[in-house]
């Protein structure tokens, strides 16, 4: 395959009208048809949509999911995310790797070099297949998990990984790769037809704001059947704030973004769920995408709208197919379109990502969707005056468009009555790791941690990932404090860790995640990120020297400070909780006399890796 | 002062600043200078390489975006800030392969300028030593992308000055690498040795053929001064008025 085929391209770009800020969509297109974007296929996009040559290869080479390289008929892309590494994952990718016969990143192979060896036996995945490993896919509570291709394959196990790839090699060309890699499929709309996935929802605590049953539109009927600006004022009486994590009050944003001049005005939907260990975005939209088009329907009611947008991961492109129906559906029935009220007029359309963490930074997304690099943008101008095509644009969170819903079937009254005094409202958590029960949990804000691990089962705890990487690991003393923006602030992920895990190997990998996500704009965050790995990796190790405690807190702090936006910001926490709240946990993996003599460098190892590198025999250290 | 005046405070001196300026440049006209690599006059601001970070009214943002605004109050030159400079140019040392007694930018480098301005003689951070590719296709121009410090000048200058897109950039995070327009090349792209691009790198990174070592070493740009100077004495000069 990629053969690059001039014709395919000029025809994808044709579709997308030439409109270079559908760069993205462009070559998306072209890799899903040719499996890759090769050189020919760059100059061709470049000439056609009359763009500098090396912007086309920027993009291209931006995101995850795009290549540049022949990908094979067939990507299988392991996850390598903590949970999933804790669940097992190392041995699924290693039985891949030996039923396939290709290595992971190695290029294309046919599947057959793994005859007889992984247990496979002989034949060819036919158009090649490439083996990859991805950041987390949000199926942390069924890890572990791969995509092959689109098709989300979860709780593999090496002999689940080995039936995959001889189901690939007897598949016949045109057999759906859906039905084929299934063996039954999830609950709830994970099996409507045109989803059909062995994803599970796995809803375990269904509160009464997002996940209660929503069949009428009413929220739609009631918001409609007041001003725009009263719209405005009830979500501010609602005191609904953001629900990606930031928190910033939704009716103040709002607001702005209404009184913001601007012909024509955006509302985004950030379907971007990246932050691991996150998933709770994956089972709303299979399960209540009705309630969040109708939330932005309404916001776009409130600030002028004219025009949705849901920035769906890439991810989740399993889910494209089922969301574009629903909203078909709405047209027909008359919630999209013309005269929804008064004169308002809305469509939404999907959009998709291509795997890139850092486009669920509200500005890096909206520039994903004007076909560029996900780098974020200054701020000021802040999108709500100068936002998608330089319009004012309003971007919020899955999560909050479903309050928003509610709020106007229930009242605010009533939506803030629910939580705690400075945080309204439920919270849909997504729980992973040590624990009986993973899954998802809506609870009111204001509950305690404590009370949380015990709904999920979580017995022999070392310590919770709240809110993700880019949160906190919290050690159990801090167990009694609340999850809510005054507190315990998160975006919805916890993740749990037992006794018996090495949290300083999981702060490495976290780090780890934030070096691959980076954009690389500025210099703190695309280069300190590395830099706190290969200290705290020394320290896991067990070559730690004292002093690496300060270097790591120096290192931290500027890259807290210096760093352009919250991926920066944040991405020394694994590091600084660590730091904080397990400082026994260092102090004892680094040695109290180092036989390094603090220059971190262990002879005996290194001359053992030197002997392996070199192929020579294994040098015995005389001590 | 008119109405398109502004007054701000940067290190407690009181300057005026026409209103539409960043904190960088309004430094620069009242003799201050505020480090800076990624920042080149004549070119839009891009605020990556972070060495011009301040705090302004106690925020870090970077001087060459940060538009002044009436009654601001800027740091720049205070403990804490020197630290993350020194740190920020010591990481983009580590992140490159810069040998600064071969190179023949040596002394008109403005990194190693910068470098030693704030007393760094070696870096403190480990080296990356990562692979970086140089591309000698182009019969004028030479590619070092070892010394190079993804400041984008080369980018903005060819877009924006040249009227090109000759550059821009690969991969992301650790992996970005400056990238030309052509799969087979810079011979392959429409640069000129006399482009705007070429002349804008402010490392050894872009060279022109056939013209090294023109100036011997010790006696060129900042063997003389320490990079800033040029800006500090105006200062000088202003304060004997």
């Amino acid at each position: 395959m990629c053969v690059s085929n001039e014709a395919a391209v000029r025809e994808v770009c044709e579709r997308f009208d030439h409109d270079r800020t559908r760069l993205l969509d462009v070559v998306r297109e072209v890799d899903e048809r040719l499996r890759c974007v090769d050189d020919r296929s760059m100059d061709a996009i470049a000439r056609e949509l009359k763009v500098p040559r090396a912007d086309v290869e920027g993009v291209v080479s931006f995101y995850s999911f795009l290549s540049t390289k022949d990908k094979g008929e067939i990507t299988i892309r392991v996850c390598n995310d903590v949970v999933d590494r804790m669940k097992g994952g190392d041995e699924v990718a290693a039985a891949f790797e030996q039923a396939l016969g290709v290595p992971f990143g190695g290029g294309v192979g046919r599947g057959s070099a793994g005859a007889g060896k992984g247990g496979v036996d002989g034949g060819d995945i036919e158009g090649g297949v490439s083996l990859e490993y991805t950041s987390c896919i949000g199926m942390c509570d069924q890890a572990p998990a791969a995509l092959v291709n689109d098709v989300v394959v979860t709780r593999l196990t090496p002999s689940a990984a080995r039936t995959i790839v001889r189901k690939l090699k007897d598949r016949s060309g045109s057999e759906d790769l859906r039905t084929l890699l299934a063996d039954s499929f999830g609950d709830g709309n994970n099996s409507h037809d045109l989803v059909r996935s062995m994803v599970e929802n796995s809803i375990r605590r269904a509160g009464e704001v997002v996940l209660a049953p929503y069949e009428s539109d009413a929220g739609l009927t009631n918001a409609f059947s007041s001003s725009p600006q009263e719209v405005i004022r009830v979500i501010k009486a609602s005191r609904l704030r953001g629900r990606g994590g930031a928190g910033f009050p939704a009716g103040v944003k709002w607001e702005h973004t209404r009184a913001a001049a601007g012909d024509q005005k955006y509302i985004i939907c950030n379907a971007d769920e990246g932050e691991p260990g996150t998933f709770k975005d994956r089972v709303i939209l299979t399960e209540r995408a009705h309630l969040m088009f109708d939330g932005m329907t309404i916001a776009g009611y409130a600030i002028g709208a004219t025009q949705g947008i849901v920035y769906l991961r890439a991810e989740y492109a399993y889910l494209r197919h089922f969301l574009d129906d629903v909203l078909a559906a709405r047209r027909r029935d008359g919630r999209l379109g013309s005269g929804l009220a008064d004169g308002f007029s809305f469509d939404i359309q999907i959009r998709m990502g291509a795997g890139a963490y850092v486009c669920g930074e509200e500005t890096a997304l909206i520039e994903s969707l004007e076909g560029k690099r996900g780098q974020p943008r200054f701020k000021p101008p802040f999108p709500a005056v100068k936002g998608y095509l330089g319009k004012p644009t309003c971007v919020n969170n899955v999560e909050t468009f479903c309050c928003v819903a509610r709020i106007f079937e229930k009242g605010s009254a009533w939506f803030s009555s629910i939580g705690s005094a400075g945080s309204s409202g439920t919270k849909v958590l997504s729980i992973s790791g040590d624990c009986h029960r993973p899954g998802i949990y809506e609870v009111p804000f204001g509950v305690s941690l404590r009370d949380v691990l015990a709904l999920c089962g979580a017995t022999d705890v070392a310590a919770v990932q709240v809110g993700g990487p880019s949160g906190r690991m919290v050690p159990p003393a801090d167990f009694d404090r609340t999850l809510c923006y005054d507190d315990l602030a998160t975006g919805g992920a916890l993740i749990v860790f037992n006794q018996g895990r090495d949290l300083i190997d999981i702060a490495s990998q976290y780090l780890g995640f934030f070096i691959h996500e980076s954009c690389g704009y500025c210099t703190p965050c695309r280069v300190g990120n590395t830099l706190l790995k290969e200290r705290i990796d020394r320290i896991r190790d067990g070559h730690g020297h004292p002093s690496d405690l300060d270097y790591l807190k120096e290192l931290s702090s500027t890259i807290t400070t210096a760093s352009r936006c919250g991926l920066g910001w944040t991405s020394p926490n694994p590091v600084t909780s660590l730091i904080t709240g397990f400082p026994e946990l260092l102090e004892q993996r680094i040695p109290l006399d180092p036989s390094n003599n603090g220059t971190g460098f262990d002879l005996e190892t290194s001359l053992r890796k030197a002997g392996q590198d070199s192929g020579l025999p294994s040098y015995e250290m005389e001590v | 002062m008119s109405s398109h005046e502004v007054t701000l405070f940067i290190d407690g001196k009181e300057i005026q600043a026409n209103k539409d300026v960043t904190v960088l440049e309004a430094a620069e006209e009242n003799g201050i200078y505020i480090p800076r690599l990624c920042w080149l006059k004549g070119l839009s601001p891009f605020g990556a390489c972070r060495v011009c970070l301040v705090r302004a009214n106690g925020r870090p943002q970077p001087a060459c975006t940060q538009r002044v605004m009436d009654g601001m109050v800027v740091d720049n030159d205070t403990e804490e800030l020197r630290g993350i400079r020194r740190n920020i140019i010591d990481m983009i040392f580590v992140e490159g392969n810069h040998f600064c007694m071969f190179c023949e930018k040596s002394g008109n480098c403005e990194l190693q300028a910068m470098a030693y301005r704030h007393g760094i003689t070696a870096p403190k951070y480990p080296f990356l030593f990562p692979q970086k590719a140089v591309d000698a296709s182009h019969p004028d121009v030479l590619i070092d992308r070892n010394r190079c410090i993804l400041c984008s000048r080369c980018v903005r200058a060819s877009k924006e000055q040249d009227g090109k897109g000759v550059f821009g950039f690969t991969g992301r995070s650790i992996d970005k690498r400056l990238a030309v327009s052509s799969g087979e090349g810079l011979a392959g792209t429409t640069l000129d040795v006399d482009d705007e691009a070429v002349s804008a790198c402010p490392v050894g990174c872009l060279m022109k053929k056939r013209v090294g070592y023109a100036i011997p070493v010790g006696e060129r740009r900042y063997d003389q001064e320490p990079i800033g100077s040029d800006i500090e004495s105006v200062a000088a000069n202003k304060g004997g008025e």
